[in-house]
């Protein structure tokens, strides 16, 4: 079998093409918002709050409503129980965190035992890119471009907040209103992301794109076009692999952003270990 | 010489505190502080870390509620004063992250997002500004570097650009010798003087007094009130400078 039977079989199958359109736009919308959520310091919020959704889906579900409208709410809740717990002063941010998305995950957990119908449940938690419908599908697509729309019109006062909220606030910019945005395009891009690799490894398609853009370029301009291009190559490349190696696809794109980020940091000439071979050698 | 004697040259105050107190819990970082700064001055705001001088700042940009009394910058409320962007903040250097992907450009751009439209796109009239920013304080040849390659002297013109591209009427200088060496020093004492000739107020903390002579008109000694108010000269006394830095145990209290 050559190489154009590798990449051309797949696309044989309807449900292939559609995991594959599925998986690139969620991997370029998570990988836009990847971009502020490291440069902020977000990835751990980003973990929370893609975990925290979980039980808003498990209801949206259960009485028929869009999913994306119930990870929205839990979302948010997860958002202010982090900052109730916080200010109550004796517990730091990261146990409010840890505390807060761990119980709702947990109750999600719940939900999603008692809720009839487990199979379809049980995808929202593992991903089930495999298994998107056409209208699953055309609801990512919409979901997507919602979220992309929102973090590229107002990209720039994103960038300021995560620079410099002082400033933003300083000249008269909303910071309360700028995460408050941030954090709803999060809950949104965790619905869309869960479609392809689930809630539990939503994180790493939010973190990782970002990580590695920042390693190759310091503008943010490239990043945001970086962090998509090589989230979409990583996802497309493990859908593939999935399935020549009849693997789990959402482990699989996971696994391959997570070797390319490892590759491109160990290779880079100002953050890798080879830096200082490559110092060493210029002065010797 | 007592904090209410001094009022600074005879003209429209920019800054102004009457009875400011700010409490955070139990901490009472401001206490009762009055002050009147005038319109095109250097104020040099002296004191030890936990003095209260990030806390006035933070009053000064309406980042902290006021437990009593009032502050006024530029004629105005803060809330008024960040509409109308007339404040600008230049921060300390450990709270920023230099190895953000922004040029230098885009800093200084920065300070036009606040006469911009939703979207923040610049308009000529707006690069106009950003490029005489940088010009003013000698960093057009650096524009395009990323912000964390620039020398701590360079860094913080970088900020003062952006207040002037922002073309705040006062300025907000947060310790911004430090980690700046002695030449870099001067040029960014004179730029300052400079932007004050302006009619530009400008107000720096710093617990540096080496600096204070040739940069500031003017010193507020401050530990939670205001010890002192006056001309550089005299602030610097050892007796202030002893009561300011927290070493006289005897509780004189001049405010």
């Amino acid at each position: 079998m050559n190489l154009l039977d590798l990449i051309l079989e797949p696309l044989s199958y309807d449900f292939m093409v559609r995991a594959f359109v599925t998986t690139t736009i969620a991997a370029v919308v998570a990988a836009l918002l990847s971009c502020w959520l490291v440069l902020i310091g977000w990835s751990l919020l980003g973990d929370a709050v893609s975990h925290a959704v979980l039980p808003g889906v498990v209801l949206a579900y259960v009485v028929g409503a869009p999913f994306a409208l119930g990870a929205l709410v839990f979302g948010g809740l997860a958002v202010v129980l982090i900052g109730a717990v916080r200010e109550s002063g004796r517990v730091k941010e990261d146990a409010a965190i840890g505390i807060v998305f761990t119980t709702l995950f947990a109750l999600g957990l719940v939900l999603v035992s008692v809720t009839p119908s487990q199979t379809d449940l049980s995808h929202i938690i593992f991903g089930n890119v495999l298994g998107v419908s056409r209208a699953e599908m055309v609801q990512v697509a919409v979901l997507a471009v919602v979220g992309s729309t929102v973090l590229l019109v107002k990209r720039r006062d994103l960038v300021l907040f995560a620079f410099d909220p002082t400033h933003a606030h300083a000249i008269g910019l909303s910071t309360r209103r700028l995460s408050a945005l941030l954090l709803g395009v999060l809950a949104l891009t965790a619905v869309v992301t869960l479609q392809v690799v689930g809630v539990i490894l939503v994180v790493a398609m939010l973190i990782i794109p970002g990580a590695t853009a920042s390693l190759l370029t310091d503008r943010f301009g490239r990043m945001l076009v970086l962090a998509p291009v090589i989230s979409a190559v990583c996802s497309v490349v493990g859908i593939y692999l999935s399935y020549w190696l009849d693997a789990a696809p959402g482990g699989l794109v996971v696994l391959v952003q997570g070797t390319v980020f490892a590759v491109v940091l160990l290779t880079s000439p100002r953050y890798g270990p080879l830096r200082r071979v490559v110092r060493a050698g210029r002065y010797s | 010489m007592s904090a209410d004697a001094f009022r600074g040259p005879a003209v429209d105050p920019a800054i102004e505190a009457d009875g400011l107190t700010v409490r955070y819990g139990e901490v009472l970082a401001l206490d009762g502080v009055s002050l009147s700064i005038g319109a095109g001055t250097v104020c040099g705001l002296v004191g030890m870390n936990g003095s209260g001088k990030s806390t006035l700042f933070k009053a000064l940009l309406g980042l902290v509620d006021v437990t009593h009394g009032s502050v006024r910058v530029d004629g105005g409320t803060p809330a008024r004063a960040r509409r109308r962007g007339t404040v600008g903040y230049v921060p300390q250097t450990e709270t920023v992250d230099w190895g953000f992907p922004v040029s230098v450009r885009d800093v200084v751009t920065m300070g036009r997002y606040g006469h911009l439209g939703t979207t923040r796109r610049l308009r000529p009239a707006d690069r106009d500004a950003v490029d005489a920013a940088l010009e003013r304080v000698g960093l057009t040849d650096l524009a395009d570097r990323q912000i964390g390659r620039l020398s701590g002297g360079q860094r913080k013109r970088a900020f003062v650009a952006r207040g002037i591209a922002q073309d705040a009427r006062t300025l907000l200088l947060d310790e911004p010798f430090a980690g700046v060496d002695k030449r870099s020093e001067a040029t960014l004492v004179r730029l300052l003087r400079e932007l004050a000739a302006d009619g530009r107020t400008v107000l720096v903390s710093t617990h540096d007094l080496h600096a204070l002579p040739q940069l500031a008109d003017e010193a507020v000694l401050l530990l939670h009130r205001v010890l002192f108010h006056g001309p550089v000269a005299e602030a610097l006394t050892p007796d202030n400078l002893a009561r300011t830095f927290g070493l006289d145990v005897s509780g004189g209290d001049a405010a």
